[in-house]
């Protein structure tokens, strides 16, 4: 078998732990990509549907109304306006060129939230692509209105009933499934996580959400941002709006995970800030598990940030001591997503009330001038009824 | 290691192939997998194929992901299953003990913690379903220095050169995979061609023994008239422990039957 093109590790993370079985798909995919990027016509074909079609570049925002402190500025990336309603349409877009330059005809993907779900389901029914999305059962019901947006635009939404019924699940059944049919099926895996060449693909049709941030925010500023602020759950937002300040050694870059109930109680979604690390799904990273290796549940308000591990870029950039890692509870992030609505008009979604959240804690500490940049990485509208039930007095 | 050499060389010269069944240890309890994995030597298996439990095995398909499940439920950890296997060992001492895992458990505690743990409870070899050869240094390394064969995978869009590593670190045996996607016989298993094989076994690899959707004697017989040295059925098996799990006598005389009946087709 041929070597690999690209590294398959971040320092001593990530990897491609995977059946052998999987092994030639991966490698079939890490050179599509190698040759797309040398090749001018898909760059051209890419910045094309993104300018043209999903809306880009997104505006950068400065908030009016909720800094708490007059020192300190907030500003907006609003992946939120992007067609799709989050920055998942970004990498979907690339992965489904790549697809189609493989000659594959079907997609396989798996959903949390069900942004990237909605995001594979557009970019199939656009470029002609058949897809089936796999969907935990209990996130099925806390997602219902992006349940029908899928099946409106043409995919086939699979219940995944094993294990805990969220992300995780949906992932290993995607993989099952990928096993049988790779010869014609691309798995579109909608994170900076899972096996090489992922984490690396994902970032990089990811990282306009940064180069677009950093250049808007030079215009509005005159300088670049005290900090970086992004939600993480496998961590594609995340890694998108990071990967163009790493260099930037003056910025700081936070990223927010899922405290759920408390990082004390078990009922978190918040790998990197557990310290634990193993493989997941294809890679070495921090992953929530118990002392025999067993994986553990995740828990989160949010469904998008609802996963036991994390990209191995973040964790390689955690280790080194690069950008750091937070976590924020449930009920700090349904505060920040009332308060964006009251204050802003604006309704974020829940994943990226998490990295407000914690924008807030931090302009409420500053004691000197600050800019602060955070990702808004989606829009509220999913998690309306559930919000909506949660405030009325259901359980979280 | 050498026992799966003496299996083979045994085999050898009976001028049969090998019947190798799989199932997870501590399903669906640690008492009764005990007296299960008894059951399948007393019928006549050559070998022993056994997993531990994991929350999250993406290689298989619902039967063997319900027998993970079930072994969990039962409060199975590592290293219930290590006790397991030690009374396995003392009761057998010849036969060869496979375990077919996932590469966290492995890490958890250590590789090398869990090569020495494997090799004191008498192991013989260890196939980590979600490792493949180019991630496979630090773990075949450990086996070795545990004396236990690492196990690779060939599948059915093998290239010649995974052929010729899987031939230079494999040892014990080789697990061919009769065709794409996870385990269980939803899907039946394809016959490799005996063009395949020959072309595997002039590698020179350890034994290959077909596996996965394995569930009939004909599928024995026609894996072994193919060219593999034997077959290993899991699925198949774990079925019946599925369906029998609550009537112990009944399930460990259909277990017995069913073995007889595959290794009869060796």
């Amino acid at each position: 078998m041929s070597e690999l093109k690209l590294n398959p590790y971040f320092g001593q993370y990530g990897g491609m732990f995977v059946p052998q079985l999987l092994v030639p798909a991966l490698k079939q995919l890490e050179q599509a990509y190698v040759d797309a990027l040398e090749d001018p016509a898909f760059h051209a074909e890419f910045q094309q549907l993104l300018t043209e079609y999903a809306g880009r570049p997104t505006p950068l925002t400065l908030c009016r109304n909720i800094s708490p402190n007059p020192l300190v500025k907030i500003y907006l990336k609003r992946e939120d306006l992007l067609h799709g309603g989050a920055h998942k349409t970004n990498q979907v877009l690339g992965q489904a060129l790549l697809t189609k330059r493989m000659g594959k005809k079907e997609v396989i993907a798996e959903t949390g939230a069900g942004q990237h779900g909605v995001a594979t389901a557009l970019a199939c029914a656009l470029l002609g692509l058949k897809c089936r999305i796999y969907m935990g059962a209990k996130d099925i019901e806390r997602q219902q209105p992006n349940v029908f947006r899928m099946k409106l635009m043409g995919a086939t939404v699979i219940p995944v009933t094993s294990g805990s019924g969220t992300l995780k699940d949906a992932v290993n059944e995607a993989m099952r499934d990928w096993s049988a049919t790779y010869d014609t099926t691309h798995y579109m895996l909608g994170t900076a996580a899972g096996p090489h060449p992922f984490p690396t693909i994902v970032r990089d049709f990811q990282k306009m959400i940064g180069e677009e941030a950093k250049q808007q925010i030079l215009k509005a500023e005159g300088k670049l941002p005290d900090a970086v602020i992004a939600c993480v759950g496998g961590g594609s937002n995340a890694i998108g709006m990071f990967a163009d300040f790493i260099a930037e050694e003056g910025v700081k870059l936070i990223g927010v995970e899922p405290g759920g109930k408390g990082i004390n109680t078990h009922q978190h979604g918040a790998a990197l800030s557990t310290g634990s690390y193993g493989i997941l799904h294809g890679a070495y990273t921090a992953i929530m598990q118990t002392g025999d290796g067993q994986i553990e549940e995740s828990y989160s308000i949010s469904a998008g940030l609802d996963y036991p591990a994390v990209g191995p870029q973040h964790t390689h950039l955690q280790q080194t001591g690069r950008a750091e890692y937070v976590a924020i509870n449930d009920d700090e992030a349904l505060a920040a997503f009332q308060q964006l609505a009251k204050s802003e008009g604006i309704i974020p979604a829940l994943e990226s009330s998490h990295a407000l959240a914690y924008a807030l804690k931090l302009a409420a500490q500053a004691t000197e001038p600050t800019v602060l940049l955070v990702n808004l990485s989606g829009r509220g509208d999913k998690d309306l009824a559930h919000v909506h039930s949660v405030l009325a007095g259901g359980q979280l | 290691m050498k026992r799966y050499q003496q299996m083979f060389a045994r085999l050898n010269r009976e001028g049969r192939g090998a019947f190798v069944p799989f199932v997870t240890i501590g399903d669906p309890t640690a008492e009764l997998s005990f007296e299960i994995i008894k059951t399948l030597i007393d019928a006549g298996a050559d070998a022993l194929e056994l997993g531990i439990a994991f929350s999250d095995p993406i290689a298989d398909g619902p039967t063997i992901q319900g027998a993970n499940i079930r072994a969990l439920a039962a409060g199975v950890t590592p290293a219930i299953s290590f006790d397991v296997i030690g009374k396995i060992r003392a009761y057998h001492p010849t036969i060869p003990i496979g375990l077919l895992l996932y590469s966290n458990l492995v890490m958890a505690r250590g590789i090398d913690d869990f090569y020495a743990k494997a090799a004191a409870a008498g192991v013989d070899s260890v196939l980590i379903a979600d490792v493949p050869l180019h991630e496979s240094k630090l773990f075949r390394q450990s086996a070795i220095k545990h004396d236990i064969a690492p196990i690779f995978v060939v599948p059915p869009n093998v290239d010649d050169d995974d052929l010729r590593e899987i031939a230079s670190y494999g040892r014990g045996y080789t697990y061919l995979l009769s065709r794409a996607g996870v385990t269980g016989t939803e899907t039946v298993a394809a016959m490799p061609t005996s063009e395949l094989i020959a072309r595997i076994r002039s590698y020179n690899p350890a034994p290959p023994l077909l596996g996965f959707g394995i569930s009939t004697p004909a599928h024995v017989k026609d894996a072994i008239q193919s060219g593999a040295a034997g077959a290993i059925s899991g699925s198949a098996i774990v079925k019946l422990i599925e369906q029998h799990q609550n009537e112990p006598a009944i399930l460990l005389a259909q277990l017995k039957q069913f073995v007889s009946s595959m290794k009869a087709a060796t």
